[in-house]
């Protein structure tokens, strides 16, 4: 039980995480239609400029940096690929969003080389008892960073005339740009927000019982790709609870290893996409995704 | 192309085309007997690349459906062919088939794992078949490193040499006009045998009626259905098509390669093949082959003359290695075409004038906005 209860909050914590950057993956695809294949990327940026200066300038400006650059990084893709696309086909702009990332993963691989880089945060691997249950700080940190962001972006996007900005345009484009919605703004500022909240989540991916940033640090980060499936790629609500369950899910199969041997090493990080293919079966738009409906 | 520029326009455009074809296939019969091992290695990479480039084309360019699992299809080609031709030698399982049905085999193992996603290859499109399929990368990684007994875990597998015939394509030399044939100069023509049938079949599923359906479906997926193309059917179809040329093309990479490893078949040589074919040009066996030999012989020109190139060091000097120098580039280049050039490399080459193939008008622009906008 004390097991369970550990991998749970774990699991729930990692889920909060993977929730920060599919809502970052939502909130574009909301604001632009694309889907954005290099958002590892922009973790990764927000990772590694965080991570490198946090030995200069401590820990919390190297992490507001961090998250400015990763929002940055974000903000020139938009303006320099996605607004630069005079098509009429965003399956194509998928793809160049392939391209960067094939440009930004490299270039970010080559910096890290084989160097494991740590964010020197405050909480180290220290951590929290109640009764038997053991956890680390960085989890419980994880947590309550997460939901602090979420429930700021969701109330931002209800309350404030950005939020209704990018509501409009999610619903209508046309309409939303006749009304005095400026579009270039609304996807400009998307793709910064999801920029921002992919650098928090590099973060907390590279904390402790992680050893750090490295190579490997942008496979954690698609997992946020079956996550905004899961829930539906258009529905903010549903990258929360497509976060979770796949935190949940690659907790679990990585906790209880030992009893599901027979499916080989290795099982937590394929479990969370076997999970995506179920829900896929079952509803093809995602858990609380848009049913895609067709008037002729 | 030499000829006179008074030359009437239309006559020698119907030959054109063909006649470059075959002065091309005559120029790549003669390569094994001029070229060194390291270019013939690496022309036979480029060619396997292209047959599943081809496949990958089918699927993205031509249906629309985007696929990052490539990866994945050519991993069971691979090690199809290594567990159907393998022996039990190393501990390993094998049947120990002969080779040219084993091959036939693994093309057809790799159909069959297209097939069983159909359920889900003939519902979804767009970025959430993307994402399901970036699934299976993760989940044949899964499986390679652990049916050990298949696939021989983290080490790999030996590829057992193609025999055709009791002619074994192997290391063992035969000397042919002064050149001594090697494993590269043979597999060279078998290479090319593949690629020209595989470039041929494709070419003729583009341009009969399941082409027309495929691009109509591309285009508009109502109309489409309403006109009487399967939609659902078509989709899947395309799909074990595209993942049967992907498991031929990973044979041949795995007769290349004489060792299958794990690692390879991983996400980067997903993008890898969505690189291809969005540079060569989406839904064209040409632009397939273009762009398969632009990505795959960039990183060997770049490793043979990385000492003459600036920016460019050898492996493990810090600097820029060739790999990645190479995947800077093609990667600039997916977004430059994506912005720049749609059509890609393969618009830039002179082409037949088809009368169906006009400029779009205005109506039918008018109609694509209607289309995104009903999206939205």
């Amino acid at each position: 039980m004390t097991t369970f209860v550990e991998l749970l909050i774990g699991g729930l914590s990692t889920g909060s995480v993977y929730a920060l950057i599919a809502l970052g993956f939502v909130v574009i695809f909301k604001a632009t239609e694309v889907v954005n294949f290099a958002h590892a990327s922009l973790l990764l940026a927000g990772g590694y400029v965080a991570a490198r200066l946090s030995g200069h300038i401590g820990f919390w400006p190297a992490l507001a940096v961090g998250i400015a650059g990763a929002a940055t990084v974000g903000a020139l893709v938009e303006f320099l690929v996605i607004r630069r696309y005079r098509g009429g086909e965003h399956s194509v702009l998928a793809i160049a969003t392939i391209g960067v990332d094939i440009v930004l993963l490299t270039e970010f691989t080559r910096l890290i080389g084989t160097d494991v880089l740590t964010l020197g945060d405050p909480w180290g691997d220290a951590v929290l008892t109640f009764g038997s249950v053991t956890v680390p700080q960085t989890r419980i940190a994880a947590l309550a960073a997460a939901a602090l962001l979420i429930t700021a972006f969701l109330l931002a996007f209800r309350y404030t005339s950005w939020g209704v900005a990018m509501r409009a345009a999610a619903e209508n484009r046309e309409a939303a740009a006749l009304m005095g919605v400026r579009l270039g703004r609304v996807s400009l500022s998307a793709w910064a927000v999801a920029g921002a909240l992919a650098a928090v989540a590099a973060l907390f991916l590279t904390v402790f019982p992680t050893p750090g940033l490295e190579r490997s640090t942008s496979f954690a980060a698609f997992k946020a790709f079956p996550a905004a499936i899961i829930g539906g790629l258009d529905s903010t609500a549903g990258a929360l609870a497509g976060g979770l369950i796949v935190g949940v899910t690659e907790a679990m199969a990585t906790g209880y290893q030992a009893e599901l041997s027979f499916l080989g090493r290795g099982l937590g990080d394929v479990a969370p996409y076997l999970v995506m293919l179920l829900v896929l079966l079952a509803r093809p738009a995602g858990l609380f995704g848009t049913r895609e409906l067709t008037r002729v | 192309m030499s000829e006179p520029l008074t030359a009437p326009r239309r006559a020698p455009r119907r030959y054109a085309l063909p006649a470059a074809a075959g002065a091309g296939l005559l120029v790549a019969l003669a390569l094994p007997f001029y070229l060194d091992r390291f270019w013939l290695q690496a022309g036979l990479f480029a060619m396997a690349a292209a047959i599943g480039a081809i496949g990958l084309n089918l699927l993205t360019g031509a249906t629309g459906q985007l696929s990052l699992g490539h990866a994945f299809f050519l991993a069971v080609g691979a090690y199809g062919y290594c567990a159907l031709a393998g022996g039990d030698e190393e501990g390993l399982t094998g049947l120990g088939l002969p080779t040219a049905v084993a091959a036939a085999g693994a093309v057809l193992l790799a159909g069959l794992a297209g097939g069983l996603l159909s359920p889900i290859a003939g519902r979804l499109s767009g970025a959430y078949l993307g994402i399901a399929t970036l699934a299976l990368i993760f989940i044949g990684q899964h499986l390679l490193f652990n049916a050990d007994d298949l696939t021989g875990g983290y080490n790999g597998r030996a590829v057992p040499p193609l025999e055709l015939f009791g002619y074994r394509f192997d290391d063992s030399e035969d000397v042919l006009l002064n050149v001594p044939f090697g494993a590269a100069e043979k597999l060279w023509y078998v290479g090319l045998a593949l690629l020209v049938a595989g470039a041929l079949f494709a070419r003729g599923v583009l341009r009969g009626r399941p082409g027309r359906a495929m691009n109509a479906l591309r285009d508009h997926r109502i109309a489409a259905g309403v006109m009487g193309v399967p939609v659902a059917r078509l989709r899947a179809g395309v799909f074990v098509l595209s993942s049967m040329y992907a498991g031929l093309a990973g044979v041949l990479l795995a007769l290349v390669f004489q060792r299958t490893v794990p690692e390879y078949f991983g996400f980067v040589l997903s993008l890898e093949y969505l690189a291809m074919i969005v540079v060569g040009g989406l839904g064209s066996v040409a632009g397939a082959v273009l762009g398969a030999a632009f990505v795959s012989l960039l990183p060997q020109v770049f490793m043979r003359y990385s000492e003459s190139l600036p920016l460019v060091s050898a492996t493990g000097d810090g600097g820029v290695a060739p790999g990645e120098a190479s995947r800077y580039l093609y990667g600039a280049a997916v977004v430059a075409v994506v912005l720049f050039l749609p059509g890609g490399l393969a618009r830039l080459a002179p082409r037949r004038r088809t009368p169906e193939k006009k400029e779009p008008s205005d109506a039918e622009d008018a109609i694509q906005t209607q289309t995104s906008a009903h999206r939205a």
